[in-house]
């Protein structure tokens, strides 16, 4: 097939925008494969593996954008990639009008938004650093979304934010909500008076939806990417922001969610923790019981964290429960059994939020024995599966699985090709910055499941939860009717969908999650 | 500790990066300003680096401090 390749010197375009003209010349009639890419090594790798590389991109710079199009003919290759040009030219027009000057550093942006308080950073990770170190030092708090940012870069990042009494939210941080507005992917919710510190994004984002689903709001969701734990960041900003929020008047409640922190870490985290004169939840993913203390509340789930946070903050007593409503779970489990699934024992975890694979794997590893973490050669014996496709390691050259959905839906849709998989577990994760429509593609990949492994002889169950309000762009009761109707199970939060994923496994179980049958 | 004046509000936000991110907060209204951003050196890393090294000798130690 004719390949055709052409080389925009110069013309950096972040990968958000290239996925989205990609998008658009692949709908093309003619156009079998259409790549957008900035000419990073890596990058000119991935177009080669592919058979997209000719003589023209060969010579990209790594400024420099690649436009590659594989299509019938190269009449049809050569007319889109001219449609490639006025696409990428038409957006930027759309945006600012023909003439209107953007400003080419945060410098100069600072002098044309005077005021400007916080920099919200997604660049690639190697030049991150340098950007966010240049907004702390005008005073700028930062919001730092990138990954792959070294981690010698986020110590001397966060001991300068801290010195300067400025907020340091990442690298890696999905998620934040900081004087009323939502940063990066941000569920639409109110404010409220439950203030949260969060070394995940998506965590943030369950906890922010679960207080909404319960009548909360959030005060200030700080958050502090998936390192700030480790021995070597030694919790510098979530103990910062736990001190903010203790300070701050509009919050009530503080929740901080967590994976386990460093034994080193632990200690100063603890002190933090016993200064706060507020109610606390401690929600350490996979970090095991500790006792409660006078202020704080220690959690296993995300959903848990919500609730527990919802009643200290209404002065009620509150318990964990496995299922919200145990009934309806029930009757959900007995439809499911009345159609025998058939198939290897295995549940795979297929998440586009890091936190919630972790949470599922946590809240699985109980029920039904171990489970893996990613797709690794050392991944090997264990039935069941968890991948964070979120991962750096899934994410080089390409949009974050929320917002490029493709590359989930083709492993949901070959799920139905993998004889140890009986039950695919999902989330489903909304809000703004997000996919416009993520339940579409995952509706669509479950039915080809589906279809792949009847044509085996085999019958999958595919389960799931979604992390939404209803004020979210894409509107969560349509997303969880989109699921219900490709027969995707919806269960109202991730950790209640391991549990029901375990459950259609080991129904023996029931007496024990959901009390005896009445 | 002095609570950050920022939790008060107006957030004004420069958004290197991803132009999503910026469209979203102009959708809901918040002041922001994107910046077209190139990468440093035409993307060499190692000459990227020496450009972040320069940037800190050019810092003060004696910087002013002064957060919003």
């Amino acid at each position: 097939m004719p390949v055709r390749a052409c080389v925009l010197t110069s013309s950096y375009r972040d990968s958000v925008v290239l996925m989205r003209v990609a998008d658009e010349v692949r709908r093309r009639p003619g156009v079998r494969e259409a790549a957008l890419f900035m000419g990073t090594p890596a990058n000119l790798a991935l177009l080669e593996q592919a058979g997209l590389l000719e003589a023209e991109g060969r010579r990209a710079r790594p400024e420099d954008l690649v436009v590659a199009v594989d299509a019938d003919s190269g009449k049809i290759a050569a007319a889109a990639l001219t449609a490639a040009q006025e696409l990428l030219l038409a957006r930027r027009h759309t945006r600012d009008g023909p003439r209107r000057a953007r400003p080419r550093t945060l410098e100069s942006a600072v002098r044309v938004l005077p005021g400007a308080n916080v920099a919200a950073i997604s660049v690639p990770g190697a030049f991150a650093g340098r950007e966010a170190m240049r907004a702390l030092r005008r005073g700028l708090h930062v919001f730092l979304f990138s990954d792959n940012v070294p981690l010698a870069d986020e110590v001397l990042l966060k001991q300068e934010a801290r010195r300067r009494g400025l907020l340091c939210m990442g690298p890696d941080c999905g998620t934040a909500y900081i004087g009323g507005v939502g940063l990066g992917f941000a569920n639409v919710v109110d404010r409220g008076r439950v203030g949260c510190v969060a070394a995940s994004g998506t965590g943030l984002q369950a906890v922010a939806c679960h207080l909404a689903a319960r009548g909360e709001g959030i005060s200030q969701g700080i958050g502090v990417g998936g390192r700030d734990l480790s021995a070597d960041v030694g919790a510098e900003m979530t103990c910062f922001g736990l001190e903010a929020l203790a300070g701050d008047p509009g919050t009530d409640v503080i929740v901080l969610v967590s994976k386990p922190p460093h034994p080193d870490v632990l200690a100063r985290l603890e002190a933090t923790l016993a200064a706060v004169r507020k109610p606390v939840v401690v929600c350490a993913l996979g970090l095991p019981a500790r006792p409660r203390g006078d202020s704080v509340r220690w959690v296993s789930t995300l959903v848990d964290a919500a609730e527990a946070a919802a009643a200290l903050a209404r002065g009620r007593t509150w318990t964990s429960r496995p299922f919200a409503d145990p009934r309806g779970a029930r009757q959900r489990l007995d439809r499911c059994r009345a159609v025998e699934l058939r198939g290897g024992p295995g549940i795979l975890g297929l998440f586009t939020g890091g936190t919630l694979a972790h949470e599922a794997r946590f809240v699985l590893e109980p029920l039904v024995g171990p489970v893996s973490l990613g797709d690794g050669a050392d991944s090997g014996p264990p039935s069941h599966r968890v991948l964070d496709l979120g991962d750096d390691a899934h994410t080089v050259g390409r949009p974050h699985p929320m917002i490029d959905a493709a590359g989930r839906a083709e492993r949901i849709a070959a799920a139905g090709d993998a004889t140890e998989v009986r039950v695919v577990l999902l989330d489903v994760v909304l809000g703004r910055g997000a996919h416009p429509d993520p339940a579409g593609p995952v509706a669509v990949a479950v039915e080809r499941a589906r279809q792949r492994a009847a044509a085996r002889g085999r019958r999958l169950a595919a389960v799931a939860s979604v992390i939404g309000t209803p004020r979210d762009p894409q509107g969560l009761l349509g997303q969880v009717a989109r699921l219900e109707a490709a027969g995707v199970e919806v269960l109202p939060s991730n950790a209640e969908a391991a549990r029901f994923a375990a459950l259609l496994l080991r129904p023996e179980l029931a007496a024990t999650l959901l009390g005896p049958a009445t | 500790m002095t609570v950050p004046g920022v939790f008060g509000g107006p957030v004004r936000v420069v958004n290197l990066g991803l132009e999503l991110f910026a469209e979203t907060l102009e959708a809901d209204g918040v002041e922001v300003i994107h910046v077209d951003w190139r990468p440093p050196a035409g993307g060499d890393l190692r000459l990227a680096a020496l450009l972040a090294v320069l940037d800190d000798e050019a810092e003060s130690p004696e910087a002013p401090i002064s957060p919003h």
